[in-house]
């Protein structure tokens, strides 16, 4: 292939690709998080009967996977192409591989199989049924229909693809390290994330101020909890997702004992119930405003209460 | 005439393994479906793919079969008037069955005479009773089932298109929004929609499409396809079956394919080689003829062989991206040591509510010392074994913490075989910590190895004991930490083994642990759930029992006496099973079964030493002497002679209730008769609960 896509070529194509098929496109959300679905433009809006259809590019940072830059394959952060729609269309499976061909993946000339993998995120209360896809037998997409969300019914139900950014374009720029992806023409993934791989895997796996990093959960954990009260949904989102990230680091370091890792995980899990409870009721008192047939959002209105 | 019904539901690619037991429920629904609704057919063929699950039924009948059915009226004398002449409720009852009062005529009912009249019901034509399929597969259950869209509806994925076709009519129904149709899709990228002019034009008519609907045909053409690869390579290639349904299952138009990865990786153990290809790509993998791994796969590739290089490339890329990671890890383990991995033991949890597995090992290591120390004289240790024992129970989870095993969990146990030979450990503590894990199924093997059995008993009782005191008591289908599993294990290795280990002597040793090493118990003291514990693992006795078609009363028999042990207990049930169909075996069990009743009318406090001097007959005397002369020898006999003895006592036990009256007014006199009874009793205890036999 001499006309390979670069990575910001990909991207724009999946921009282009999705925003015709009704998404808006939204930015990457401006607080650090795990993975795409963690971005209140999936984890919020994926609750609730208004329907959301969104496209992003959302930087992921694992902490733990971070590998000082040296894994072809492993990073601290990674790249998700995320697309959320609901209610999930009928014809999503069909989208999706017609975003393949836009990348030039022609399925004739490869082997497309959706093999079974049922997504569960605990420490969010997430659950959802769905497939990885697989190419040629790689894994480049994670294909979910989203059941429950923050321990709430998912209704109607979204539908979320998930893309590798990293991955799928290793495949289609065909190199084996990411770092050596072209992200723009004549520039390399390594050239922008190497310096920051290697620097962000240090800090986390050696130099981390652990005593800070603690006290940093407990005061964000309260602040979360505060403006859970106050009904204030997105603050109180931004903590629990600096909480997410904070025990992350902890974690990296290997400060958090066996004994506490499960109660630092049910500490974000009861935030995020709470969060995603008070935000379909503050999406109520504004009358779900995104749902344009008036039958339905007045129906929907009287419900309950 | 007779007719064609073809139904298929087109889904969104269904779970692999899911996908033979849908549509043989399918089948099955149906099946009863039209048998309830009296239409008759032939045969119901099956067909399914990731996407679609079908059955076509032949030999329709054009209806339902008709019937007549009497309808009950009004009793005779409120059907006619005191002349005889129709009521006003018999000529109700007959216009409401849509006929005239000439129809009834009278038949008796629990000794009331009656009005009825004969009804005819002609059976509905074949197309309609079809449209209520729809129930059929709506009815249908998954072991995963989701909502999509707005609906509310769950099934295993989203329902995409509906066939429904007698002949060459369509019958309508709709499940959501989607209605049957005479169109199928074919394959995702090389087939199109096809319309169906007749049912029996499935599943040919999808061939072209590129989509083998027929499972049975889809396996053979794979089967067929690696032989000639076999063949033509002088291959042996490994076809799991497993692994065979679950590719054939993943595909609708197989084409099989070869790829290869570079000889360096063949210094990676095989295990790790054949997890990556078999488990994590769904590779076969590839053998010489001596049986040595070569560095080939075989995969099958949804679709035909058009730009199959390309497949090749990108699978070769994925493997070889996961061996330069096994590579990787195999290479770094051996960095470290044995004793470094032990230490971060100490900071795995075994489980939240119970310790950590540093903990874990420690109480397996103490237990391991009561275990061989109860085993029989003929099994005891040698020095060397006890050490050999003591090593393994010290180290034998250490490969957890490796690179290797958190990478391909499923390999815990194999790696820690194969790295404690790289570091030096004695092969017979190598093998026992792979084989601590043993068995791992049902039915799967058990440690060949005396200390790897030992190391397995003590293994998993710790585990039950563990889970059982912190509370999480299995309950009907939620047993997470598959304690079943481990408890049938114990059972399985002691039975295998001739070991006399029971389900009390085993809650003992955890006891006795307890009390030496009371540290390692802290979230765990063994006191709560005791009984639970014993019956549970009981239960896995009498469960392989009953699957050996041993009876109920015989297994009731045998295992109701927790304190007996397993082996005990086996025999026990062999034992009764040979001699039930003998002419005094009924006597017998009567005979003592009568003692175990009056038994128990001695309270347990007042249980005691029999006193000669009170006995006031010839009988009591003779019983006594019996009675004595076989609890001196009790604890060497076999089961066998247990139960001659035990027969052999039923003339002494006769007379003596013939001519001794038990429960006499003289209480002194009456405790010493319980107490006697309450001698055999106990020899009888041992071999079995033996007044649960049923010999009526």
């Amino acid at each position: 292939m001499s006309n390979k896509m670069s990575l910001q070529d990909i991207i724009l194509t999946l921009q282009h690709f999705w925003s015709k098929q009704g998404c808006m496109l939204m930015q990457a959300y401006d607080t650090e998080k795990g993975a795409g679905t963690m971005s209140p433009y999936t984890f919020l809006r994926a609750i609730g009967p208004e329907p959301w259809n969104a496209a992003y590019v959302e930087p992921s940072r694992r902490p733990a996977d971070g590998r000082y830059g040296e894994n072809p394959n492993r990073l601290y952060q990674h790249h998700q192409f995320q697309v959320i729609m609901k209610p999930s269309p009928a014809n999503i499976q069909d989208l999706y591989l017609d975003s393949l061909r836009a990348l030039g993946i022609d399925p004739h000339e490869h082997d497309i199989r959706f093999v079974e993998d049922n997504w569960e995120n605990p420490s969010m209360g997430c659950a959802g049924v769905g497939w990885e896809v697989w190419l040629d037998g790689m894994e480049i997409t994670q294909f979910t229909y989203f059941q429950q969300v923050g321990g709430l019914e998912v209704k109607p139900v979204a539908s979320e693809v998930t893309y590798g950014l990293e991955r799928l374009s290793s495949y289609i720029q065909d190199v084996n390290s990411v770092f050596d992806l072209e992200w723009a023409a004549g520039v390399k993934y390594g050239d922008i994330f190497g310096e920051p791989e290697f620097e962000h895997s240090k800090y986390a796996f050696e130099e981390s101020n652990q005593e800070m990093l603690f006290k940093l959960f407990d005061t964000y954990e309260a602040e979360a909890k505060k403006q859970i009260k106050n009904g204030l949904v997105h603050p109180a989102y931004d903590y629990v997702l600096k909480c997410s990230h904070t025990f992350n680091l902890l974690d990296a370091r290997g400060a958090v004992s066996v004994t506490e890792r499960a109660g630092y995980l049910a500490r974000i899990r009861n935030m995020a119930k709470s969060i995603a409870k008070v935000f379909v009721a503050e999406r109520k008192k504004l009358g779900f405003p995104l749902i344009k047939d008036e039958k339905l959002r007045n129906k929907l209105l009287k419900e309950d209460k | 005439m007779s007719h064609t019904f073809l139904l298929e539901v087109g889904l969104e690619e269904i779970p692999a393994h899911v996908v033979t037991p849908s549509v043989q429920q399918l089948k099955e629904r149906v099946s009863s479906f039209l048998e309830e609704q009296r239409l008759d057919f032939k045969e119901i063929v099956t067909f399914s793919t990731p996407r679609r699950l079908a059955v076509k039924v032949t030999g329709v009948a054009d209806k339902q079969s008709d019937i007549e059915e009497e309808a009950k009226g009004p009793a005779k004398k409120i059907a006619l008037d005191k002349d005889g002449n129709w009521s006003k409720a018999a000529i109700g009852f007959s216009r409401g069955q849509g006929m005239k009062p000439e129809d009834i005529f009278f038949k008796e009912l629990k000794g009331t005479e009656y009005a009825y009249v004969k009804k005819y019901i002609a059976g509905q034509t074949a197309a309609e009773i079809l449209t209520g399929i729809k129930q059929v597969l709506t009815a249908m259950v998954f072991p995963t089932m989701m909502r999509w869209g707005s609906n509310d509806f769950k099934y295993v994925r989203p329902i995409r298109w509906l066939v429904a076709l007698l002949d060459k009519e369509v019958i309508p129904f709709s499940i959501l929004n989607i209605k049957t149709d005479r169109l199928t899709q074919g394959h995702r990228f090389l087939g199109t929609e096809v319309a169906l002019a007749d049912a029996a034009d499935y599943p040919q008519a999808l061939i072209a499409q590129h989509v083998i609907a027929d499972a049975v045909q889809r396996k053979q053409l794979i089967e067929e396809q690696i032989k000639t690869l076999a063949a033509k390579n002088k291959w042996h290639i490994v076809v799991d079956a497993s692994l065979l349904e679950e590719v054939n299952n993943l595909v609708e138009f197989p084409t099989v394919f070869s790829g290869s990865f570079a000889d360096k990786y063949l210094d990676i153990p095989d295990e790790v080689l054949i997890t990556s290809m078999k488990d994590h790509q769904r590779f076969f993998y590839v053998l010489d003829q001596a049986g040595k791994l070569l560095p080939y796969f075989v995969s099958v590739r949804n679709g035909d062989s058009e730009h199959l290089e390309k497949v090749v490339a990108g699978n070769e890329k994925v493997l070889t991206a996961r061996l330069e990671d096994a590579a990787f890890f195999y290479h770094e383990d051996q960095q470290k040591t044995i004793a470094d991995y032990v230490e971060r033991l100490k900071k795995v949890m075994f489980h939240d509510k119970i310790g950590t597995t540093y903990e874990k090992l420690q109480r397996v290591q103490a237990l391991c010392q009561l275990l061989a120390a109860s085993l029989d004289k003929k099994d005891t240790l040698t020095t060397a074994e006890n050490e050999e024992l003591q090593r393994a129970a010290a180290i034998y989870k250490f490969d957890l913490v490796t690179g290797m095993v958190g990478e391909f969990s499923e390999l815990q146990g194999v790696m820690g075989e194969r790295y404690a030979l790289l570091m030096g450990e004695k092969p017979e503590v190598a093998t026992a910590i792979r084989e601590h894990y043993l068995p791992n199924s049902a039915e799967g093997v058990l440690p060949e190895t005396k200390i790897g059995a030992l190391l397995a008993i003590a293994d998993k009782i710790d585990s039950i004991s563990a889970f059982f005191s912190a509370g999480m008591v299995p309950t009907g289908s939620n047993d997470p930490y598959a304690l079943r599993r481990q408890a049938s294990g114990i059972v399985r290795i002691a039975l295998a083994r001739g070991w006399d280990l029971s389900a009390v002597s085993l809650q003992e040793m955890i006891m006795c642990n307890y009390q030496n090493v009371s540290g390692l118990y802290a979230n765990i003291k063994p006191v709560k759930n005791v009984e639970k514990m014993t019956d549970f693992i009981i239960e896995r006795l009498r469960k392989l029992l009953s699957g050996q078609q041993f009876d109920f009363d015989i297994i009731e028999t045998v295992s109701g006496v927790a304190a007996n042990s397993f082996i005990k207990m086996y025999q026990a049930a062999e034992i009764l099973k040979e001699h039930q169909g003998e002419t005094d075996f009924k006597a017998n069990i009567e005979a003592l079964t009568r003692v175990l009743r009056l038994a128990e009318k001695l309270p347990a406090k007042e249980i005691g030493t029999v006193k000669t001097d009170l006995f006031e007959n010839k009988a009591e005397k003779d019983l006594f002497t019996a009675v004595s002369q076989i609890e001196s020898k009790a604890a060497n006999l076999s089961g066998e002679e247990l139960y001659a003895a035990l027969g052999s006592l039923r003339p002494l036990i006769n007379s003596y209730f013939d001519e001794t009256m038990i429960m006499v007014e003289d209480e002194k006199v009456r405790l010493n008769r319980l107490r006697q009874l309450q001698k055999i009793a106990a020899l009888t205890y041992r071999f079995g609960a033996l007044n649960k036999l049923n010999v009526k």
